[in-house]
């Protein structure tokens, strides 16, 4: 399988399987409408007759030889090979938790996928106990794996901080014992920083998430105080603090959400750049349709066209020598992930669980509050295998759109919990998610390929 | 070629023969909480 299209001037050419990225000229390009396996000796007549309106017989015989070199390198329409590694960890370790150590929140964002952080089942914060009992349960549920992702969510976690620094204190202490090493991240909308709190998130998180939504009117509209004023300047001065004091091998995002009332999103990506931030997430919004800030089909075409637009400027920046990551355009077309990895999205259910303030298990922070999805409880030590090894099946082969998408080793099948929710069943890819996930790897590549040829590194 | 310019290794297959070792980080944890993108993590193996 090939997906081929036209992106910042460039005439690209991906091959799904081999993950091999191809620059050709446009007579390529229009070659490959009908040059496909199995190859002839020499270009069909046919072929030739097509395009020599446009294109000189022998550059077209020329053409349609190099595309067939490249498929004997099995780097062009190479075939699918990797199903019968979709088997693997089904019985995978759990690795990666999200510890919702409060569902209370101090701002009410308009768009909370978490009910203003009460997940609908009342404000609460996480005792010390249930904390310590989520430690105990990734470290006996962990198998091999060594690093081990805990973190801390909500709400918003700092309401909850002493229980966040002696849930550390507990990790660190009980990580030696199993010769593992916990990374704790944390999610925070920076109401309540603190020097303190910088000064310890710092020092113990391997990376923190700081809310944002980009210029200040956009966040203040959407994120306003539960007294309803905007939350915008008390924020920044303590997201800049935290992230001047940060080690530079430490990771951390500002990270926003895009709605229907910013689809010039770029704007906010570039105005958090010029407040002082180089790591940045802007992500949409996914919500139902009935609200007046979602995300809709029709909005695809505007959306796309913002992305190519922040695509092209972030290339412009680069050239200029100020750099910044955008997440969602940050890709490595060598060293990424392996094909294994990329047969299943996030893990959620399988790899990754979510733990709730009273000890209930859910498969990911998306899915807390659905009651059938509840796979067991802290408390009483009860687990849903079953469920788990249902969430282990949900690789591109068992969804049915994903198995024949060009983008299925770039997105891995979606996030199933958006697909439980707007599509019915965590196997039927979330529509409009794919459209914006694959505008996004199309950038991507682009930037890449860019890079590469400026790099002079193409061969 | 004169056509056709490949700008990388294209080694997903041969990722794969050595690969599935779990080292990794799960997708959903780090700045995307809503949005999966498998593409943009590191590969953590220990002895790639």
């Amino acid at each position: 399988m090939i997906h081929k299209y036209y992106l910042g001037g460039l005439y690209i050419v991906l091959d799904v399987n081999s993950g091999g990225v191809h620059i050709v000229d446009e007579l390529t390009y229009d070659l490959l409408d009908d040059a496909a396996p199995p190859f002839a000796e020499k270009c069909p007549q046919e072929i030739v007759d097509k395009l020599s309106a446009k294109y000189p017989e022998q550059e077209i015989r020329e053409c349609y030889d190099e595309i067939a070199a490249l498929y004997e390198e099995k780097i062009l329409f190479s075939p699918d090979d990797y199903e019968k590694y979709a088997k693997f960890t089904v019985a995978s370790p759990i690795k990666a938790m999200c510890l919702h150590i409060s569902h209370d929140c101090n701002l009410r964002c308009k768009y909370c996928f978490a009910s203003t952080g009460d997940f609908g089942t009342g404000r609460k914060l996480m005792p010390l106990e249930i904390g310590k009992k989520a430690i105990d349960f990734l470290l006996e549920n962990s198998g091999n794996r060594k690093n081990l992702e805990l973190d801390f969510f909500g709400g918003e976690p700092l309401m909850n901080f002493d229980v966040v620094k002696e849930v550390v204190a507990y990790g660190r202490e009980r990580e030696k014992e199993y010769g593992k090493n916990f990374r704790f991240t944390i999610t925070t909308n920076g109401m309540l920083l603190t020097d303190d709190k910088i000064d310890f998130i710092n020092k113990e998180m391997s990376n923190v998430v700081l809310s944002i939504d980009g210029r200040k009117d956009v966040h203040d509209n959407m994120r306003p105080t539960a007294g309803n004023k905007g939350s915008y300047d008390v924020i920044l001065p303590k997201y800049k603090k935290l992230v001047d004091a940060r080690d530079k091998d430490k990771d951390w995002y500002v990270r926003g959400t895009f709605t229907k009332y910013n689809l010039d999103f770029a704007e906010d990506v570039f105005d958090l750049y010029e407040k002082g931030f180089d790591q940045i997430s802007v992500e949409p919004v996914v919500c139902e349709d009935k609200y007046p800030y979602a995300l809709t089909e029709a909005d695809v075409p505007a959306i796309a066209e913002e992305y190519e637009r922040l695509a092209q400027r972030l290339l412009e920046n680069d050239r200029n020598g100020k750099h910044f990551n955008f997440f969602h355009f940050m890709i490595d077309l060598d060293q990424g992930p392996c094909a294994i990895k990329r047969l299943r999205g996030c893990g959620c259910g399988n790899e990754y669980v979510a733990i709730t303030p009273d000890g209930d298990i859910y498969p990911c922070h998306q899915f807390v509050g659905i009651e059938e999805y509840k796979m067991g409880s802290l408390v009483d030590g009860s687990f849903n295998t079953e469920m788990k090894e249902q969430f282990a099946k949900t690789h591109i082969y068992n969804k049915p759109s994903c198995r024949d998408c060009w983008a299925k080793f770039y997105c891995s099948g979606g996030c199933n919990a958006n697909n439980y929710m707007y599509m019915g069943d965590v196997l039927k890819a979330h529509t409009l998610s794919c459209e914006l996930e694959k505008k996004r790897v199309e950038c991507a590549i682009m930037l890449q390929a860019i890079k590469s040829m400026e790099r002079g590194q193409a061969e | 070629m004169k056509h056709i310019m490949t700008i990388n290794k294209a080694n997903l297959k041969e990722s794969a023969a050595k690969g599935g070792c779990g080292n990794c980080q799960a997708s959903c944890q780090s700045a995307c909480k809503t949005s999966c993108t498998v593409a943009n993590q590191k590969c953590e193996r220990d002895d790639k």
